[in-house]
């Protein structure tokens, strides 16, 4: 199990969240070309290590929050605070 | 003590004449494969020693006679997901290529045993889908049609069928999920996974291949847009292929070569309980509940469920997991109650967009993928290795996968086998 630190309710387990994965960002539909949009659609980094991802508390206040996760030892970071390191 | 480097003869085969030879002179048995030194080059390197890059040397040399292949496995044989799954074939799957493919894969599967000389103990003992609505009971109805008109053997059949296949099911109203039906699918069964990697890995040492355990890849060489040679922690080899059939760390060893993969790496666990008296016959699978249940032959019940939701490259069980996994059992056999798990554990999916693999050439000349086999790639484990040993040494696409190319994520020709695959198996 482990814990995700909701800016709002504080540290609660991760099974009331529901997971929206690292955050790419999307590019303009205007400019974008089919290959950005391929890539923003199926490429993921899918690294092992520090991730910053999108996280939803569906079963409590029901924000989206970004979080930072290491995805080898499952430790978890408020992002604001990994994003200083 | 006999010498490991020399070539397996006749001696090895195994037989029953052979164990009783063994069983009188009470003398260890040789080695099922030897312990190599890197050679400077090879003509291809295949990374990650589990049954598909097993499988595919196996293939190289057998069918077209390439025998200067290294297998390269930064852990043990079969430690990765050919040792973590749970072991069950089956060719019942809603598309007709997707169909095609796995019945091939069970074919291959079905004289295994004989062919490599080692008993991979392929047990034929039906595989049962149950359906909870009336859609799933629709869809098993066109799974089974399209299965039919593919030659595959799959029917609907009702809940009085289900208890005459399975003892102990509840099929009354009371469930929140109540049985209305199942595929029933003969031809599906279960294997010994760790005797499929062993088998595929003596086939191949006794035909030339290098197997090389503990051998981490920490480099790929690309000059030109061209593969030259890959770099590992017991040195640096000279080759112009190398095949990546590395499930969860497919994204991270195709980035040492410069590829991005549309795939994130998923936990599945799996669980199994204290041996019981044999009284499952067949595989049973609810994709409404997320759970498969099969008995081993040591008599332990075997159960496994979707991948953890959300992504993560750890192995670790989790207690959710024990707890989902038990309900939903025992919604479905609430007599197994007494029962006690033994032990859990997780091995790591590269799941793609379209729950379907991704195999072939990519943008770097001699850089090739067998990878995004998500929940499913122990099954396809020897049609796989068959059709990528005919790709690296034929230049071309097999037809059998010419849909699972890397470039469908640029054209927009996804392969929609979510239907039967999403849900593992």
């Amino acid at each position: 199990m482990i814990l995700i630190p909701c800016p709002w309710c504080g540290p609660r387990d991760a099974g009331e969240f529901g997971y929206g994965g690292e955050i790419v960002p999307r590019p303009d539909p205007r400019t974008a070309t089919p290959e950005r949009w391929r890539d923003y659609l199926y490429l993921r980094a899918n690294v092992a290590g520090w991730q910053t991802e999108r996280w939803y508390h569906r079963m409590g206040c029901r924000r989206l929050l970004t979080v930072r996760r290491n995805t080898v030892t499952g430790e978890v970071r408020p992002a604001a605070e990994a994003v200083e390191r | 003590m006999p010498d490991p480097r020399r070539r397996p003869g006749r001696s090895r085969r195994y037989s029953a004449a052979a164990l009783l030879r063994h069983g009188l002179r009470g003398d260890a048995w040789p080695p099922a494969w030897r312990h190599h030194d890197l050679r400077p080059s090879y003509d291809v390197v295949i990374v990650g020693g589990g049954v598909h890059g097993l499988a595919t040397a196996y293939y190289l040399a057998r069918n077209h006679g390439i025998t200067n292949v290294a297998v390269l496995e930064k852990s043990y044989l079969g430690g990765g997901g050919s040792g973590r799954n749970t072991a069950i074939l089956r060719s019942n799957y809603l598309t007709p290529e997707g169909v095609r493919f796995y019945d091939r894969s069970l074919q291959l599967y079905e004289r295994l045993a004989t062919e490599l000389n080692f008993n991979v103990m392929f047990s034929r003992r039906g595989h049962l889908t149950l359906a909870h609505s009336d859609s799933s009971l629709r869809t098993m109805r066109w799974r089974a049609e399209v299965n039919k008109a593919c030659g595959v053997d799959s029917e609907v059949v009702g809940p009085d069928d289900v208890t005459r296949l399975v003892p102990f099911m509840d099929v009354s109203h009371q469930p929140r999920y109540p049985i209305l039906g199942a595929l029933y699918h003969p031809p599906g069964g279960v294997i010994r996974h760790d005797a499929v990697v062993w088998g595929y890995a003596r086939a191949g040492d006794a035909m030339g291949v290098h197997l090389h355990q503990d051998t981490e890849l920490t480099g790929i060489d690309v000059r030109a847009g061209r593969v030259t040679g890959v770099r590992t922690n017991r040195g640096r080899i000279g080759t112009s292929v190398v095949l990546n059939c590395t499930a969860g760390w497919s994204s991270l060893v195709a980035g040492l070569a410069g590829v991005r993969l549309p795939v994130q790496t998923f936990p599945l666990q799996a669980a199994v309980t204290e041996p019981v008296r044999p009284f499952l016959h067949t595989v049973v699978v609810s994709g409404t509940l997320h759970v498969y249940v099969s008995q081993t032959d040591r008599g332990e019940l075997v159960f496994g469920a979707s991948v953890d939701p959300f992504g993560s490259y750890s192995t670790r069980g989790s207690v959710e997991f024990v707890e989902g996994v038990a309900s939903h059992v025992l919604q479905l056999m609430p007599s197994l109650a007494p029962l006690r798990l033994l032990r859990q554990w997780a091995g790591l999916c590269d799941m793609t967009p379209d729950f379907a693999p991704i195999m072939g050439a990519t943008e770097v000349d001699g850089f090739l993928v067998d990878v995004g086999w998500g929940t499913y790639g122990f099954k396809a484990g020897p049609v796989a290795g068959e059709a990528m040993a005919e790709c690296i040494a034929t230049g071309s696409t097999p037809e059998l996968v010419s849909a699972f190319g890397l470039d469908r994520f640029s054209t927009g020709r996804l392969v929609g086998e979510k239907g039967a695959a999403a849900v593992g198996h």
